[in-house]
């Protein structure tokens, strides 16, 4: 089933999740993009004391920053972050589960053994493993360590998808005919595969995401002056009870991002069958 | 109908069925209609159709039962008096599997892989609190016995799993005629089950219907099964009864245009037959013509079948049929499709050579060195049942398979072992054609491209030249230009059929494997399947090599047979030889088994 | 949010049928496979956690910081007290050899040797993820079987998409909003924070474990009754089902006996991953509440560079996994008829 199709567009218009989950993806898309624009103060700019309410409506943080010039700041690297290693985590996994679903025998077994290994351990933890000797990570290695965490698990997908597709009757005769095994994955298997993986594609957003500003908010940040919506949350934890919003304003908008794209990976799922 | 016979109805059983329709939720668009038929007891009705017919829907309303989507809107059921479409839900289902039951299509996936089987057949009475436990079991063993399974606690352990196709099905029956109903709705129960197997699950169900005065509805699309066991049949077409009649009649003088069509598709193991299809596929729901639903497709067609719609028309005692022409079209001869059998004695230009193949799946040895060959022009059947090998056989000449010994010679060159170790010239020169015509082209590609790229692959020819052919591939295979931009999903199975044949038909292939490639189609897509087999035999002089479980299809379609048998060669020779006069036993007792329409 | 392949997991591998012996026989050789390959699983994570820890940064500069620079003898110590001249593989079995037989290294924050430290921890977070996973069963159950039930009508849709929203939200978020509702800005009802003070468990103030506890139920529970709903969906639809209701079978006998039997398989399946997640995941939820747990240690072990610690902690993690996984894998060969006597026969 081809996804753009304007059959499919007009069934797509008709499938509330999807829709709403992309808009409010596109909103908080939008607002990381373009809120430096439309910030009232600037990312580091001192506009009162610590905690107060002055500055904006959001009042200031722990510096005397202002909260809600911060937050339209401090989404550009977590919105950059998220969808590079959710690419590479597809890109990884893909490659991986295809290949130990076409080639199968023992290069799946190790694989897949190997895969297991992985598994075992929660995607944060893999993170966290490797930051346990750095410091102040660079941002691609970040990007590298949540994306390699996704991989496993992107793979274990890829794999259960393939397994019923190289079977089919259509890859045995692409082989009869002699078709390269290369082109046998592109041209038979990979396009059929599409819509699981545009819906896997958005669930792992969702998580890179969370772990992406679950690790800021851990007090890892390869910038810590820099405003990045994960990291003012572990540097505002302290005056909730005083000024709440240096914590809610990023938290809630968090939040809101991750389900926007959940919903959007929920509706991928629904359109192409496999949802409800 | 007599009075004797309306009052014997309610006092012994049989259920009549009156203006049943059936439609989509949520629409005015109906998938069965009208349908009127009386089941008597002790009694078999054939109801037959062919895919998109509604002849499971028409068959699963007697339980007041409709698939979701669809609802009965009007209609009765009268049963012992009652309307069973009338009643309220508790009492609905008390009648279901006591008094009407039914017997379900896939008998591997109706039963419930958790459960021991011999809890579930007596799942029924127990629900309903009859007898004592004891009781129960022992009626169960009492089941299992009169249709040939063993009664002892073993069995009766046994989860599904741990029983083949055959024995499943006859769980099935035991499970249903267990609470003694008397009605029974069977659909297609022997679907999927190889010949000789059956055959026994028929003939059970037959002494089960009878020896009980249980009225049974047995819905299949194979009418020649349907020869051997039914009183009376019931065509279906496109939601409607088009013509309901004795046996007998049915067979020698079929009134209606459909029928007839659909039995000159059917081919005869006595005879070879110049099988034809219907042109055009059946229309599903919203999608049938006004007045005769048949008039789209029907070679009788004048304007008044599109303005008048036929009533029931009376043919004969008992025997109608639905058609505004019935007077009008003449005797039907059931023998009117004849052709002559293949003479055996021309002469034979030999392409591919089989020695002494062994084939292995892991260390298993699934087939014990088969030696046959196959000549230019040629169509040689591969027979047997599941497990003979004749589909292996024929992956490891189609390069589908690498695990054999044995030597393969295709003109006078050894065949490597499978397709990669082959060269270009040998790959192209044998194209192999799959069984399920919904697997076998890739989804996402336009039917241009499917049936170009093997032009292209050997060379045949690119870009517009290719596009060229492909049209004139696709006209061969009687499916016009309009097909080319469109994906698979827009086709119905006999034109992805079509398709697949025009794309092996690219490679300009000297040998075609066609692996049961009418087996997953209704009987009259398969008849013109066939009919364009012959003719691109005849055409290009392409040999055959045609694997089917269908020996009356041998007959109409190959000059020689393989009869295979658990991996061994067990029968070969020319069609004709084999099967008039058969010389080994196993072959004897497959032409027995065979339901045969005449 | 939880940490979790979108499919539902696969039945893993398939039951292998034992050729010869009887069938007790061939069940232990059975369980034999399995368990030895946990413990191979486990052998490669210790090879995973340690050379993750060894493989970005000096380790010296990272616990010094600030101080690297300035005594170069401290570095020269914790060089030679790290073993750092020695090649990795060899580190990694002395590290390996000191797991195995007990000896578990000393953090290297306060020098206390690890197995203390980390002895009254695994506790508490058993306590935790126990607590919460009994919650959250038969939650997540409850909601699956409603919303299967009203299946296609309004209150599906709507249950769908609330368990939708919570499911995508990450663990910290949810634990940071509760906070903000019952202990600081909205209510005022519970702490948040859940020090005892003392040493003493946290659980012997129970109100400071309500927090924790939902924060972890709302964040598990939502995907494991969507999973269980979508395989009681399919079982709902399988033709067995269909038959039992053609036999007049009712509805609700339907449900129990025919329905919930083959889901089960699968529902032991998702609760496993979950039950192993928890045991890690519970990080972000204990660095949140100052839940006195292994995942709050392992944070702050990883900020202070404590290498033994964290590596100690991460095996610890990795083999409740393993080992819940290994239980997992029994319990639905024992409840899939077909995958018993294929081992049996």
């Amino acid at each position: 089933m081809s996804i753009v199709s304007p059959a499919n567009l007009r069934r797509i218009g008709r499938q509330r999740r999807l829709v709403t989950g992309a808009v409010i993806t596109l909103v908080i898309v939008l607002m990381a993009i373009f809120g430096p624009l439309f910030a009232p103060y600037g990312e580091n700019e001192i506009v009162g004391k610590p905690y107060t309410y002055e500055g904006s409506f959001l009042g200031t943080d722990y510096l005397g920053q202002d909260v809600w010039s911060r937050v339209l700041y401090g989404g550009a690297t977590i919105l950059i972050n998220s969808l590079l290693a959710t690419a590479l985590g597809m890109v990884l996994g893909i490659i991986i589960g295809v290949v130990a679903a076409y080639w199968g025998g023992w290069l799946d077994e190790v694989i897949m053994r190997l895969n297991d290994v992985a598994l075992a351990f929660p995607q944060i933890l893999l993170a966290l493993l490797v930051l346990t000797a750095v410091d102040q990570p660079s941002w691609y290695v970040i990007v590298l360590l949540v994306g390699v965490s996704h991989a496993p698990r992107v793979a274990r997908l890829a794999r259960g998808v393939a397994l019923g597709i190289v079977s089919r009757d259509y890859v045995t005769a692409a082989e009869a005919l002699g078709e390269s095994r290369v082109r046998v994955v592109l041209a038979e298997v990979l396009p059929n595969m599409n819509a699981p993986l545009l819906a896997e594609a958005g669930l792992r957003l969702t998580y890179s995401i969370g772990l992406i500003a679950g690790i800021g908010f851990l007090g890892f940040a390869s910038n810590p002056s820099a405003a990045d919506w994960g990291y003012m949350i572990n540097e505002n934890r302290l005056a909730l009870l005083v000024q709440p919003w240096g914590v809610l304003a990023p938290v809630i908008i968090i939040g809101v991002f991750t389900i926007g794209t959940n919903l959007m990976a929920d509706g991928i799922a629904q359109l192409s069958g496999r949802g409800d | 109908m007599t009075e004797t016979s309306l009052l014997d109805m309610n006092q012994t059983g049989g259920c009549t069925v009156s203006d049943l329709r059936v439609a989509l939720t949520g629409t005015n668009l109906d998938v069965v209609d009208e349908i009127n038929i009386e089941l008597r007891p002790g009694e078999v009705v054939g109801l037959v159709g062919e895919s998109g017919s509604g002849k499971t829907t028409a068959g699963t309303a007697l339980l007041a039962y409709s698939r979701r989507g669809a609802f009965i809107e009007h209609g009765s059921v009268t049963f012992e008096g009652q309307n069973v479409l009338a009643l309220p839900w508790e009492k609905v289902r008390e009648i279901r599997g006591m008094k009407i039951a039914y017997v379900p299509q896939d008998p591997g996936a109706a039963l419930n892989p958790a459960i021991r089987i011999g809890r579930q057949i007596v799942e029924l009475l127990e629900l309903h609190g009859i007898g004592s436990a004891a009781e129960r079991t022992e009626g169960a063993r009492a089941g299992l016995r009169e249709v040939g399974l063993p009664d002892d606690d073993e069995f009766l352990a046994r989860y599904p799993h741990q029983l083949s196709g055959g024995q499943v099905q006859r769980v099935a029956l035991a499970m249903a005629f267990l609470p003694k109903p008397k009605v029974l709705v069977l659909d297609e129960p022997t679907t999927g089950l190889d010949v000789t197997t059956q055959g026994m699950v028929l003939k059970t169900m037959g002494e089960l219907c009878r020896s009980h005065r249980v009225a049974a509805l047995y819905v299949t699309h194979d009418l020649a099964v349907v020869a051997n066991i039914a009183d009376r049949v019931a065509v279906m077409y496109a939601g409607q009864i088009i013509e309901l009649g004795p046996r007998e009649a049915m067979f020698r003088q079929p009134a209606h245009p459909y029928t007839r069509a659909l039995l000159d598709a059917i081919p005869h193991l006595s005879q070879a037959r110049a099988l034809t299809g219907i042109p055009g596929s059946t229309p599903g729901p919203g999608r049938r013509p006004t007045a005769c639903r048949f008039n789209t497709r029907c070679e009788y067609v004048e304007d008044r079948c599109r303005e008048i719609e036929p009533p029931d028309i009376e043919v004969g005692p008992d025997h109608t049929a639905r058609c505004l022409r019935v007077g009008e079209i003449g005797t039907w001869d059931i023998n009117r499709g004849n052709t002559t059998d293949t003479d055996p004695h021309t002469d034979r230009e030999i392409i591919l050579t089989i020695e002494d193949l062994k084939v292995f799946y892991g260390r298993k040895e699934v087939v014990h060195g088969v030696s046959f060959d196959v000549a230019k022009a040629e169509v040689v059947a591969l027979v047997g049942e599941s497990g003979s090998g004749k589909t292996t056989i024929s992956r490891c000449v189609g390069g589908l398979h690498k695990q054999w010994t044995g030597e393969l010679t295709f003109e006078g060159r050894p065949l490597g072992k499978g397709s990669r170790s082959r060269s270009a010239e040998d790959r192209k020169r044998i194209q192999y054609i799959f069984q399920n015509p919904y697997l076998s082209l890739n989804p996402r590609l336009t039917i241009a491209q499917i049936v170009g790229r093997p032009m292209e692959l050997f060379g045949i020819a690119k870009g517009k030249a290719a596009r060229d052919r492909v049209v004139e591939l696709l006209d061969a295979v009687a499916l016009g230009p309009t097909v080319l931009d469109l994906q698979t999903n827009r086709l119905s199975g006999g034109e992805r059929q079509r398709v697949a044949i025009a794309r092996a038909l690219a490679a300009e292939p000297d040998l075609l494997v066609c692996d049961e490639i009418t087996s997953a189609l209704d009987v009259s897509v398969q008849g013109s399947i066939v009919a364009l087999l012959e003719d691109l035999r005849k055409t290009r002089q392409i040999s055959m090599l045609f694997v089917t479980h269908n020996l009356a299809l041998v007959r109409s379609i190959a000059a020689r047979v393989q009869v295979l048998n658990a991996g061994e060669l067990v029968e070969s020779g020319f069609v004709v030889e084999v099967l008039d006069t058969p010389k080994e036993e196993y072959t004897k007792r497959l032409l027995s088994s065979s339901p045969a329409v005449n | 949010m939880t940490d979790l392949a979108t499919s539902a997991p696969d039945v893993s591998t398939a039951a292998a049928p034992a050729r010869t012996g009887s069938s007790g026989s061939a069940w232990v050789k059975w369980l034999a496979r399995r368990v030895g390959l946990a413990i191979l699983t486990l052998w490669l994570c210790s090879v995973l956690v340690f050379f993750a820890t060894a493989a970005l940064g000096d380790p010296v500069r990272a616990i010094l910081g600030k101080d690297y620079a300035s005594s170069p003898e401290r570095a020269a110590a914790l060089a030679a007290e790290l073993h750092l001249d020695q090649p990795v593989i060899v580190r990694y079995f002395e590290w390996l050899g000191g797991l195995l037989t007990g000896n578990l290294g000393n953090s290297i924050a306060n020098g206390f040797p690890v197995g203390e430290l980390v002895g009254d921890r695994i506790v508490n977070s058993a306590v935790l993820v126990l607590i919460s996973a009994i919650l959250i069963i038969p939650v997540a159950f409850a909601i699956a079987m409603i919303s299967a039930n009203y299946r296609g009508k309004r209150t599906d849709g709507v249950i769908q998409v609330i368990m939708i929203t919570l499911a995508g939200l990450p663990e910290f978020v949810v634990a940071i909003l509760l906070v903000a509702l019952f202990s600081t800005t909205v209510f005022h009802l519970l702490p948040a924070v859940t020090i005892a003070g003392g040493g003493a468990p946290p659980w012997s103030k129970p109100a400071s474990m309500i927090l924790p506890v939902l924060t972890l139920v709302i964040a598990v529970a939502p995907y494991v009754s969507r999973i269980v709903r979508s395989s009681l969906l399919e079982v709902l639809d399988s033709d067995y089902v269909e038959l039992a209701r053609l036999k007049g079978v009712p509805e609700r006998i339907v449900m129990r006996k025919h329905a919930l039997l083959n889901a089960i398989v699968p529902g032991i399946q998702v609760i496993a991953l979950q039950l192993a997640w928890l045991a890690g995941g519970v990080l972000f939820v204990e660095y949140v509440f100052s839940y006195p747990g292994i995942g709050a240690s392992l944070v702050d072990s990883v900020r202070n560079s404590d290498f033994p610690m964290v590596q100690v902690l991460a095996m610890v993690i990795a083999a409740v996994y393993v080992g819940i996984n290994l239980v997992a894998d029994v319990l639905s060969i024992l409840f899939t008829p077909r995958a018993r006597t294929a081992i049996s026969s």
